[in-house]
């Protein structure tokens, strides 16, 4: 079996209880369990996580770089988005 | 040391105790020669490690002989500076890397049997072993799944990788039998309870390698001849070219140190 027979898995690893899995890279199995264990073997070596999560990266649908512009630039002119951009009225106190 | 200990005794267990060590270790290097070789290179880092977890295994285990032993000898003296015939490592363990899957049987023939062996040894009257098989079990357990996984994936895989690994099974069987013929320390150790009888493993072992030969579609030798002798020194041609290898620089460079 060729390597390039196997799918690509995209690998996030929990790094501590309580913590958010988060996206470590990516590598070829030929099915989940085997992308679980050589996520083990290749990202977790040094005491990195206590949690793996594995997806097909055919599975992982992602915006359109060329579309960024039109996505993200709107938000960057609305500070008032922002929670900061309010002032509170002393007599709330901490929210 | 918990007790004082007869000195035939600390004799067979200095001995005992070396004798896991060296067939850790052999495997050990016999593995890493797969680094940067591996089939894919998530497959390569899986074998170095497994590798790398054996090594650290050997050296609480020399660093326990070196005790025993007290010659004032250190764990790399006894790696680097005993001969062929004073390393008493299994015969199975120096066979040659061969292709993946031979590297894959020879690999999950050993650790169902340190599987089984360590959780005996857990239980141990002698503490230090004790305490070197528990941690070492929770090593061999993923050792143990990860190889047998790949028997299972080469097995029951395509034509070619099924009849490669067949061939492979059929060819390192004869290493297999040693495991469980006791030499004259472990005979002593068993019989004041130090250590399981290895004999007596040697059914569970037979069991727990069918369930996954026959998960794996592949067919189980039967009776063949059992090759032994590394438990007393007596090796295949092999494994003088590891220690040629591994021993080098402390031969030619002594007392050098990283």
């Amino acid at each position: 079996m060729q390597q390039q027979d196997w799918p690509l898995w995209e690998i996030f690893i929990r790094s501590r209880q309580g913590l958010d899995h988060k996206h470590v890279g990516s590598l070829h199995a030929a099915d989940a369990q085997m992308a679980i264990e050589n996520a083990r073997d290749v990202y977790t070596r040094r005491m990195e996580g206590v949690s793996i999560w594995a997806v097909e990266s055919k599975y992982i649908h992602a915006s359109n770089p060329d579309e960024a512009g039109a996505f993200f630039e709107p938000a960057e002119d609305k500070v008032y988005r922002h929670p900061t951009f309010y002032d509170i009225p002393e007599a709330i106190g901490h929210m | 040391m918990n007790i004082a200990l007869h000195n035939d005794t600390q004799v067979a267990l200095s001995n005992y105790v070396l004798q896991l060590a060296d067939t850790n270790l052999i495997l050990a290097q016999r593995i890493c020669e797969w680094c940067g070789h591996g089939p894919v290179l998530e497959q390569d880092i899986a074998l170095s490690n497994i590798g790398l977890d054996l090594l650290g295994q050997t050296r609480s285990l020399y660093q326990y002989a070196a005790e025993l032993l007290d010659e004032d000898k250190s764990e790399d003296d006894l790696a680097y500076l005993r001969s062929e015939r004073q390393f008493k490592n299994l015969l199975l363990v120096e066979q040659p890397n061969g292709d993946f899957g031979y590297t894959i049987v020879r690999q999950f023939l050993y650790e169902t049997f340190q599987q089984l062996l360590l959780t005996e040894l857990k239980k141990s009257s002698n503490t230090q072993l004790a305490a070197i098989a528990e941690k070492s079990l929770i090593e061999t357990n993923y050792h143990y799944k990860w190889s047998a996984e790949w028997v299972i994936r080469l097995g029951d895989g395509t034509e070619e990788s099924k009849s490669r690994i067949q061939k492979s099974i059929n060819e390192i069987w004869t290493y297999s039998g040693e495991m469980f013929i006791p030499c004259a320390a472990e005979q002593l150790l068993a019989s004041i309870s130090i250590i399981p009888d290895v004999a007596a493993l040697k059914e569970a072992w037979m069991r727990k390698v069918k369930t996954v030969l026959d998960e794996a579609t592949l067919t189980m030798p039967e009776n063949m001849y059992m090759q032994q002798g590394g438990k007393t020194g007596v090796h295949t041609e092999h494994l003088g070219y590891i220690l040629a290898e591994m021993q080098y620089l402390q031969r030619q460079y002594p007392r050098q140190q990283w």
